[in-house]
């Protein structure tokens, strides 16, 4: 009685499991497919782009596409600019944070509390576009890479989270012990803590650096010189903007081709500026996991 | 006593040198931009500046209610918010569950792998991937849609009726997989005695997902849901700035979009755009303190 009853419930689960496996094949498929299929549109021909041919498999290959978006200035130089604030702002972001959250981590600070709250409060309520866009002009910082370095530089979950890692990492006996030999708070925090902390900085420098490499609002607001545009604002400008320009209309034959050759451009474009976080994700997986998992911590 | 604070203070004041510099940035860049929420109560003139600037009370904000736009950004903004909490939230619940429930270690990881890619992604190249798909002429949803039934496939990004589809689900499309990452290491954390004591009483793997699994996750998804319904009314402003066309403008104006587009182009009416991003700042505001207190009262799980 028993074991027909197990075996039928096995036989249920089996179905279960099968389901199961269906549903996130089809699912991880529909992620999959848009990817895949801008990745092989890239590698195909103007012509069969612009025709609709490519379904799956890049469709009489060709590297028309990335030979067109190497040869664009703009692109190229809001590729190296991106690469520059990716770097600079990482940098001042990480040291901003570490020197706000190790201080708000420990316990014997007087007023932690209320200055945590200073920090925290911009979190739920801040000035809004206007005010902010007086300020950075009144800074002088429009059109300049300072706009885009400076503002935004603490993010104050980025700082919750290393502060979280700080206190439950950072083990209250090993201070105690260093301060008997009168060591300072210094010397404590870069001599001791900053070693130990290697796993919380790898993941907000990721956290950061992704959000600079993908950042779009900043530079639209703040910059008009094109010599600083990021990569962003480019592919905005190709990506979203493009109309084509009516002084340059030509025979049909001309515009046809041209016209396959931008539709081409537009999905070399996505493979060339996603390439390098997608290429590095692979490595970083699990400090960005582990990111997400000491953020949700309750700070 | 008052001494012994200040002695303790003494005794930390190399941590209070290692805040000052995050201390003058968060008061320069977030607390001076507050102080300049001021010129929605005044007529900003751009000699005079923030404090100079003639005060006029209430009047951009009568002038924003009384405005026509103002139920349509309102109204617009409700819709994708409260289409986006609701499609948005059960998701990734649903495909924690799924993932948990592989018993192939490897073709999890792939899942997870592969669903966590669109997550870095940038909205510019997100909005582009998503114009390409859906274009009515190149796009691959048009290319499909002509292999099955032969037909023209219709116009679907200037159609104003699509517009919350699109932002909702091109957001689900990049983030379900990464959103559900806590609910998937929630339920790792699963003590596998209970799977055990359930399966000898004979319970069936999917009975084990309703009474074990989904239980262990509702205290995190609880928090979640009061974090997202808090964010409800700040509807970021760049994936729909950027999906907007001036065919679908009637559903995709939000209020950060029109604030923009008030406050810094055409004539640029500063006091006026200030006002309005107030008004949207308010509410959110609001919004995150009220769900939070019904939280604290019927779940014990709340914020602060």
């Amino acid at each position: 009685m028993f074991l027909s009853k197990k075996r039928l419930g096995s036989r249920n689960d089996e179905v279960f499991y099968f389901v199961t496996n269906a549903i996130l094949a089809v699912i991880t498929l529909l992620v999959l497919y848009p990817l895949i299929y801008i990745v092989s549109a890239s590698f195909s021909s103007p012509n069969a782009v612009s025709s609709g041919k490519v379904i799956l498999f890049p469709v009489e290959f060709s590297l028309e596409g990335y030979e067109a978006v190497f040869k664009n200035n703009m692109i190229v130089s809001g590729y190296a600019n991106s690469l520059f604030y990716t770097i600079a702002g990482t940098v001042i972001n990480v040291g901003l944070t570490l020197i706000a959250a190790y201080p708000l981590s420990r316990k014997d600070l007087p007023g932690k509390n209320i200055l945590m709250f200073i920090f925290s409060f911009t979190m739920i309520f801040n000035g809004g576009i206007i005010p902010n866009y007086i300020l950075i002009r009144d800074l002088g910082m429009i059109n300049t890479r300072w706009a885009l370095l400076l503002p935004g530089a603490i993010s104050v979950y980025n700082m919750i989270v290393t502060r979280t890692f700080f206190q439950s990492n950072i083990p209250i006996e090993l201070y105690e012990a260093t301060s008997l030999d009168g060591g300072s708070d210094f010397k404590y925090f870069t001599s001791v803590v900053l070693p130990l902390s290697k796993a919380v900085i790898a993941v907000i420098s990721l956290f950061y650096a992704l959000s600079h490499w993908n950042a779009f609002f900043n530079a639209f607001l703040y910059l008009n010189n094109k010599s600083l545009f990021p990569l962003q604002i480019v592919l905005r400008d190709i990506l979203i903007s493009t109309s084509i320009d009516p002084s340059l209309v030509l025979d049909p034959e001309t515009m046809a081709a041209r016209q396959g050759l931008a539709d081409l451009l537009k999905y070399s474009l996505i493979v060339v500026a996603s390439a390098p976080m997608i290429c590095l994700y692979p490595f970083v997986q699990k400090f960005f996991i582990k990111g997400v998992m000491i953020g949700s911590i309750k700070g | 006593m008052k001494k012994g604070l200040a002695r303790r203070m003494m005794n930390r004041r190399q941590l209070y040198i290692m805040l000052l510099l995050p201390i003058i940035y968060i008061v320069v860049f977030s607390y001076v931009p507050m102080l300049g929420l001021q010129i929605a109560f005044k007529k900003f003139d751009g000699n005079a500046g923030i404090w100079g600037s003639q005060w006029i009370g209430l009047q951009n904000f009568i002038k924003f209610f009384n405005s026509y736009q103002f139920e349509r950004v309102l109204k617009n903004t409700l819709v994708v918010s409260v289409y986006h909490l609701i499609a948005g939230f059960p998701i990734p619940i649903i495909f924690a569950l799924l993932i948990n429930a592989v018993r192939s270690k490897r073709y999890k990881k792939a899942v997870q792998m592969i669903t966590y890619v669109p997550h870095f992604i940038s909205v510019v190249v997100l909005v582009g991937i998503t114009l390409q798909m859906f274009d009515s002429r190149i796009g691959l949803v048009a290319t499909i849609y002509t292999l099955l039934t032969k037909q023209p496939m219709p116009e679907i990004l200037g159609n104003p009726s699509a517009f919350p589809h699109l932002y909702v689900w091109s957001g689900i499309w990049q983030n379900t997989g990464w959103n559900s990452i806590i609910y998937i290491a929630a339920l790792a954390g699963v003590d596998s005695e209970l799977h055990e004591a359930a399966t000898v009483d004979g319970a069936s793997r999917l009975k084990r997902v309703f009474y074990i699994d989904l239980p262990s996750i509702i205290p995190t998804a609880t928090i979640l849901l009061i974090m997202n319904a808090g964010k409800m009314m700040s509807v970021g402003f760049e994936k729909v700035y950027l999906l907007q066309n001036p065919l679908n403008l009637r559903t995709s104006e939000i209020i950060s979009t029109y604030v923009y587009k008030v406050g810094l182009t055409g004539f640029s009416d500063f006091s006026y755009a200030t006002a309005i991003g107030l008004f949207n700042s308010v509410i959110n505001f609001l919004l995150i303190i009220i769900v939070n207190q019904i939280s604290k009262k019927i779940s014990d799980s709340s914020l602060w």
